[in-house]
């Protein structure tokens, strides 16, 4: 096991490199040069200079890169151009809205998804698995972002349950701060819960056919003695590999939704980054997602290894 | 052998939109670059079959040109994961284990730990915002998808004997997974291409929808769409249209492309029976 988990932590680390290479050459390839870029077209030749000078554009291409991953590593992003004050400052500000925010849209999909999915494995053919079937092949075919208008339009225009966007932020108390994150976090699950509900599905559609499953009915158990005693924690393990992926999505979801909702999380400060051409907010983000994704990989690798001595051996 | 009931209507949902589409080529009910602000917000008449916008444009002619948009964007970008994507995976099985197999096998696990729509703004931000740019954001993330799938099925048809025959006889690596490997997992690809073209409409509508697709005056779903939120409270009816178009093409093609893989994949077949 601890073996795995070396080789794995080696091909994290290599991940890790290659991905940061990747941003860090296609922030290099923006025609032109990062400093115009950012100043726009009328900017005065000596306000260029003073930019390159300040995000060190003047030193060569490997020194540059080894400062900013280098800088990464010790927490130093930069200093955003535009807000004027490092970018760790601001990611940490915005990490308490859009982590919260995925964490709520993951728990609700997978609270939602894995009952569901259970229940039309058991009743497969059924009127019941036909209905969550249907409900999810139409759920996976709906945009999360036109699922929150949707949302917006049922339960802030007419309702008036909740507001149709913004944050009060954490000092205005835990549950006006939950309240302006339900919305948000039901759209983004909703779409995720109809494919893990699927695939929770058929892994235990899949683990129903096998021996020891007949072996148990068998001996006497019910089906939902041999579901719940032993189909379930099988059927689990692509389930797992699903939500760790689905990590990835939400965040990148989160990325949108926020905008719908007007939420100072990530997402918004990714483009807010973008539209004010402000490339070291951009560059340091969009690495911290990726690192977060690929971390995250990483531990539900770890997890089913732990889950699954099969896996250890295999590559 | 039965089509199924699921298959036939996914069939005839991505039909009709791809005939609204070619149909936008030639012929939209009025033009959508004629701003009327006289006629703006009106509900359904037989003028305006689906009622106006903010801007007095017809409804019905914006989802049609919308339409052809999106799926422009996503079959091209289906083209370019099949033409780099297909050759990649192919050669990965070619030489299996090889440096080529190693590097196809980690891009593709370096891909898929950046989330596609953060690719996507990557590119948008830096190349600016464009359909052109768009298609290359969702392209790009389509060929790890095709070199894995196309890997994966090459792989297990080198084990088999006629391709053993096929080397045998003589024949290159390139020559038989041109002549031999590559027509037998063309039912997998329009699988893959299916899913891939569903996805990339998904894609494009949210690309759109923050800013980064199509730019005005073009239509596009996802910028109607980001347009009528900011009048949600006045026209609601903005919203819903284009949003159920998405949904509906999507629907479309996610059952077809669940159904041609029942159809064309007997090994799935047998187990859901």
């Amino acid at each position: 096991m601890l073996r795995y988990a070396a080789a794995r932590l080696v091909s994290l680390c290599l991940s890790l490199i290659a991905a940061s290479l990747v941003i860090f050459a296609v922030i290099e390839v923006i025609p032109g040069d990062p400093a115009a870029f950012m100043l726009g077209l009328n900017a005065e030749p000596d306000t260029v200079a003073a930019l390159r000078e300040e995000l060190g554009l003047n030193g060569s291409l490997p020194a540059r890169y080894l400062g900013w991953v280098g800088g990464m590593v010790r927490g130093d992003f930069g200093l955003s151009y535009t807000y004027r004050v490092p970018v760790a400052e601001l990611v940490a500000q915005r990490l308490w809205v859009s982590l919260p925010l995925a964490a709520l849209a993951l728990a609700l999909s997978t609270l939602i998804a894995v009952p569901v999915g259970v229940i039309a494995a058991a009743r497969r053919g059924r009127a019941a698995d036909y209905g969550i079937m249907g409900v999810a092949q139409l759920g996976i075919a709906v945009p999360n972002f036109w699922f929150a208008m949707l949302l917006v339009l049922v339960f802030a225009v007419k309702l008036h349950w909740f507001s149709a966007g913004g944050f009060p932020g954490w000092e205005a108390g835990v549950i006006p701060a939950l309240k302006a994150l339900s919305l948000p976090a039901v759209a983004l699950a909703l779409p995720q819960a109809a494919i893990l509900a699927r695939v929770t599905r058929s892994a235990l559609i899949e683990t129903l056919g096998q021996d020891y499953i007949r072996t148990a009915r068998a001996k006497g158990l019910s089906a939902r003695q041999a579901i719940r005693r032993h189909a379930l924690r099988n059927a689990l393990i692509p389930v797992l590999t699903i939500i760790g992926l689905q990590f990835s999505f939400l965040l990148a979801g989160a990325i949108i939704i926020e905008n719908v909702f007007y939420l100072p999380g990530l997402g918004r400060l990714i483009f807010q980054g973008i539209t004010q051409r402000d490339l070291v907010v951009v560059e340091s983000v969009v690495m911290l997602l990726v690192f977060a994704v690929i971390v995250v990989t990483f531990l539900v690798d770890i997890a089913y290894a732990a889950a699954d001595p099969r896996l250890r051996h295999r590559r | 052998m039965r089509w199924p009931a699921q298959m036939i209507l996914g069939a005839a949902l991505t039909a009709l939109f791809l005939a609204v589409a070619l149909l936008s080529l030639l012929w939209v009910p009025q033009d959508v670059a004629a701003l009327n602000i006289a006629a703006k917000l009106q509900p359904p008449s037989p003028a305006h079959p689906l009622g106006t916008d903010h801007f007095g444009r017809d409804m019905l002619s914006m989802l049609m040109v919308g339409a052809r948009s999106s799926i422009a964007v996503a079959l091209v970008a289906v083209g370019i994961g099949l033409a780099a994507g297909v050759p990649l995976g192919l050669l990965a099985a070619a030489r299996h284990g090889g440096w080529i197999d190693e590097l196809v096998m980690r891009g593709n696990d370096l891909i898929f730990a950046f989330p596609a729509l953060v690719i996507a703004i990557l590119i948008t931000a830096v190349l600016g915002p464009s359909a052109l740019n768009a298609i290359l954001a969702i392209g790009i993330f389509n060929i790890p998808v095709f070199a894995r799938v196309t890997r994966g099925a090459a792989l297990s048809l080198w084990t088999l004997d006629y391709i053993l025959a096929a080397r045998v006889a003589g024949k290159g690596a390139l020559r038989i997974s041109v002549e031999h490997i590559a027509p037998n997992i063309l039912n997998l690809l329009i699988v893959q291409g299916t899913i891939q073209f569903s996805l990339g409409i998904l894609a494009e509508a949210g690309l759109s929808y923050v800013g980064l697709g199509a730019q005005p005056p073009t239509p596009s779903w996802g910028r109607m769409l980001a347009e009528a939120q900011t009048m949600i409270y006045t026209a609601p009816r903005l919203a819903l249209l284009p949003g159920l178009a998405i949904v509906a093409l999507v629907l479309g093609l996610n059952l077809l492309g669940d159904g041609l893989r029942d159809l064309l994949d007997p090994r799935l077949r047998r187990r859901s029976a």
